[in-house]
């Protein structure tokens, strides 16, 4: 099962765990894990859905290319970490 | 009288707190987090603070308890773009304007017969009112949605951002709210309609046949007289203004030394002509006058003005004081304001001598007296 894992930055401001889920989808994925932290998703995704300007996410090391969809596929092994772009701040 | 005084900084909400002894500064909530905003709402003594964190972006939290602990509330939220609305293009950088919340710049109490009102002004201009104490937020799609908001642009930030938020002690239904840069905007209906009022202000930045159109006026504040709230104060960009028609029509106000660029006014709550503010030498040279801070004060309507220097540094000084930073308690007598460069200062009678604080605080974004 894909894997999501968060920058402990995310862990100090709002609840959230990082989580095996079943997703092929980056969307599907964090979907998955804000339905268990409901209060996470405006942390990391704006008011639109889309990825917040300094927030980033991988996938196996990759950064995503569809920031506003995420529909970026994940598999059985993929690991999607969300951390803070190093930018703003 | 006011008890506390509330500090949004760049590194988070820090209270001031009257003691007998004077005014003591106490430990900041949010700390290391930016705070553009904060709201003691008189009506029940919650405190709802703008949270903006620099990665995860902006946050609404509320306090019952006078700031001890904060729980994170609802957040205003951009309704999805309907399908086949075209974007907003900005008339400056013909870059798109975003649809989606950029910041928190404004936060007001709606009147006291509608306790759960809240109004919310943004960047990138959207307006937001809360009809259950900031449980739930709607855009207020009437103002949004007018076409005169395609000739907004930013004015120090880069998008349009609506700062100013004042609701009608007569009538709570009639409120006006202000735009840099797009005007001033009155409803009388709670939000449902909307009219560009702000005749005779004047933007000497724009193209000569631009400058006198009401709906690209930079109005950096706007603040009335509680008391007779047909006196509207406008600090704009190219000077003050003021209105004795509700805002309808302004008068511009000249002769006030050291200069009539700055960013900030408050006006007294009992006495229209009574009016403060906090100059700057002028727009491409935003530092003090001669590098010495002062405040300016008119009792009579802006025919005359006085410059308050008592207790404020004379010398090598670059503060600036952001239009949120100053605030009057309706004592009309407790002025406070805050700079750029983390220095915070008091006064308790009307401005004649200031005290600071501390010149250690972060760069200071609002004060607000409760």
């Amino acid at each position: 099962m894909p894997r999501v894992d968060f920058t402990p930055n995310l862990a100090r401001q709002t609840a959230i765990a990082s989580r095996e889920v079943h997703a092929e989808t980056v969307r599907e994925a964090l979907d998955e894990l804000f339905r268990e932290f409901p209060g996470a998703r405006g942390y990391v995704l704006d008011d639109q859905g889309a990825t917040r300007q300094h927030v980033a996410i991988f996938v196996n090391g990759e950064a995503v290319t569809d920031r506003n969809g995420l529909s970026d596929p994940v598999d059985e092994g993929s690991v999607v970490f969300v951390m803070q772009a190093l930018s703003g701040g | 009288m006011a008890k506390t005084l509330w500090i949004g900084t760049r590194k988070g909400l820090i209270p001031v707190r009257r003691r007998n002894s004077g005014w003591e500064i106490g430990e900041a909530s949010f700390r290391g987090i930016g705070v553009p905003m904060v709201l003691p709402d008189r009506r029940d003594g919650r405190i709802h603070a703008a949270v903006e964190h620099g990665h995860f972006g902006s946050k609404m939290h509320v306090s019952v308890d006078a700031g001890a602990t904060w729980e994170e509330e609802s957040c205003p939220a951009y309704p999805p773009k309907p399908d086949g609305v075209p974007d907003t293009i900005c008339p400056m950088s013909q870059e798109v304007i975003p649809w989606t919340l950029r910041k928190i710049w404004a936060l007001e109490s709606g009147g006291v017969e509608e306790p759960g009102v809240l109004w919310c002004g943004t960047i990138p201009g959207g307006l937001f009112r809360s009809d259950d104490g900031g449980k739930n937020w709607n855009l207020v799609e009437g103002l949004w949605n007018r076409p005169e908001r395609s000739a907004w642009f930013g004015g120090g930030a880069d998008w349009p951002g609506l700062h100013s938020i004042l609701v009608d002690p007569r009538d709570s239904r009639r409120v006006l709210v202000a735009i840099s840069c797009g005007g001033i905007w009155e409803t009388v209906d709670g939000g449902v309609n909307w009219n560009l009022v702000g005749d005779g202000l004047v933007a000497e930045f724009m193209p000569p046949e631009s400058a006198h159109d009401p709906n690209i006026q930079d109005v950096h504040r706007l603040h009335w007289c509680l008391a007779d709230p047909d006196q509207v104060w406008v600090q704009h960009h190219n000077g003050i203004f003021l209105s004795r028609d509700g805002a309808r029509t302004f008068d511009r106000i000249r002769g006030a030394a050291p200069s009539d660029f700055g960013f900030a006014v408050v006006t007294h709550p009992h006495r229209p002509g009574t009016a403060w503010f906090i100059p700057a030498e002028r727009d491409d040279l935003r530092i003090p006058v001669g590098n010495s801070v002062c405040a300016m004060k008119t009792t009579d309507g802006g025919k005359t003005f006085e410059t308050l220097r008592d207790g404020l540094p004379q010398e090598h000084a670059y503060h600036l004081v952001y239009r949120h930073a100053l605030d009057i308690d309706e004592d009309g007598e407790t002025l406070a304001f805050g700079s750029t460069t983390g220095s915070i200062w008091i006064s308790g009678n009307g401005g004649d001598r200031w005290e600071r604080l501390s010149s250690d605080l972060p760069p200071v974004y609002c004060v607000r007296f409760s």
